[in-house]
């Protein structure tokens, strides 16, 4: 039986928050990639091209439907197969960018898919570009739907930072790890790092929630 | 060494591994289920006594890493005295995980049959237990299974993160012959491959099915 210390806990503390700050980070970039990606592949589906297309849904659901654990291994250990230097951070940043992508473009496809049809005829009955159409009509239309999901995966993202640990990123995991190899005290190391996650997401999951009623309020208002 | 020989040499392997993996699956699936209806029946109660820790449970889970969750079972509570191996650590920790996802979905699922339908099983003087088993229940199917669908590719995708705590799985094998023949490309990519099989041409036709029979099952009720 092991008790907890609270000295140790205060000891390590200030490591524990200086990985914060980079877990924080890692899930930052890595969603900023991932909303670009996602805005990428979107598009990829929606080309006059269907070849294109059908090519872009194909990697997609390859990417959605394999674990993202392995994922990172296949980054990091393959670009240097073939003489491309990749640090554990670019890997991981690139893989999280991809994996993430796929869901957004998803979110992205069903918020359009939501916009109804009759918003569309009537642009074009106004004769209004295309451009025109998706940035007043469409787009602010769209945005509320996509909202809650958009804001699930930066939660999610969040949440699979730890798996960075296993390249070797030094986030909240991996200082946890490394603790627990230096000190053999791996209670409070753990412990800790899961009730970071809890006060972190937490909050930022019901803000998420108070931001999407407000933004949906806004738009509910401010229609013309 | 090309990759037709790769193959010869190591898909035993990493179908032994795949094989852990399945079975890792299906316990944790049928762990998953039923924390997910028990939770999520347990967050539908009135009583605080139910809804309480329901609610702590649901967002405890929720709120944490499963990475995080899988450590802890396994480092940590052998500390406090339980010592648990690591496919059932794994398969513990991705039961409690998706438990408490799946119970917010059976909770959505329950909720989202019309009140209508709860009025006329009272009026037709049914039981609770009948209103739930012969009305309720069968109506929440069709709602419930895409999501559920969703969440259980999440779940075999989540088993990888087993091979991490050193249990012999698709991954752990991946990453055994990686260690030793650094033909990461070939390894990875046919683990890779592998599990796009497992979703996309097994899985996910399976999900698809309990869907189209739970939409026709009601539909000729």
């Amino acid at each position: 039986m092991m008790e907890w210390r609270w000295d140790f806990t205060f000891e390590i503390l200030p490591r524990m928050l200086w990985a914060t700050g980079n877990t924080l980070l890692a899930a930052g970039v890595g969603y900023l990639i991932a909303v670009v990606v996602g805005l990428v592949l979107m598009l990829g589906q929606r080309t006059p091209s269907r070849i294109i297309n059908v090519l872009v849904r194909e990697a997609v659901e390859f990417i959605r439907s394999t674990p993202l654990l392995v994922q990172l291994f296949f980054v990091f250990f393959v670009a240097p197969q073939f003489g491309i230097k990749l640090s554990a951070w670019n890997s991981a940043m690139l893989t999280i960018g991809l994996h993430f992508g796929t869901y957004l473009s998803e979110v992205y496809r069903g918020a359009l898919e939501g916009v109804p049809k009759g918003q569309w005829e009537a642009c074009r009955a106004l004769n209004f570009s295309t451009a025109y159409t998706y940035r007043r009509v469409v787009l602010p239309q769209a945005f509320p739907i996509a909202l809650p999901g958009m804001g699930n995966y930066l939660v999610g993202i969040f949440k699979e930072t730890p798996l960075l640990a296993t390249i070797g990123v030094a986030e909240l995991m991996h200082t946890a790890n490394a603790l627990g190899a230096e000190t053999y005290r791996y209670l409070e190391p753990y412990t800790m790092v899961g009730f970071i996650f809890l006060i972190i997401s937490l909050p930022t999951a019901m803000g998420l929630r108070r931001l999407e009623a407000a933004v949906s309020r806004a738009q509910g208002n401010t229609h013309l | 060494m090309s990759y037709w020989e790769f193959l010869a040499e190591y898909l035993p392997k990493l179908a032994s591994g795949a094989l852990m993996t399945i079975g890792v699956m299906i316990c944790a699936t049928l762990l998953a289920a039923a924390i997910s209806i028990l939770f999520g029946l347990m967050r539908l109660s009135r009583n605080w006594a139910f809804q309480g820790p329901a609610t702590v449970y649901i967002e405890f889970f929720r709120g944490t890493s499963l990475l995080v969750q899988l450590y802890w079972i396994y480092y940590v509570l052998p500390l406090m005295g339980l010592t648990l191996t690591p496919f059932v650590s794994g398969v513990l920790a991705l039961g409690l995980n998706f438990g408490a996802y799946g119970a917010e979905i059976v909770r959505g699922g329950i909720q989202s049959v019309p009140r209508g339908q709860w009025e006329a099983a009272r009026a037709l003087n049914l039981s609770v237990s009948q209103q739930m088993r012969s009305i309720i229940i069968p109506q929440t199917f069709p709602i419930v299974l895409p999501p559920v669908a969703n969440l259980t590719v999440e779940l075999l995708k989540a088993t990888a993160l087993v091979a991490l705590i050193s249990a012999v799985d698709l991954m752990f094998v991946a990453k055994q012959i990686n260690a030793t023949t650094w033909l990461s490309a070939q390894t990875f990519g046919t683990a890779l491959l592998i599990y796009y099989v497992m979703a996309r041409i097994a899985l996910i036709p399976f999900l698809r099915w309990l869907e189209v029979l739970a939409a026709r099952k009601v539909g000729k009720a």
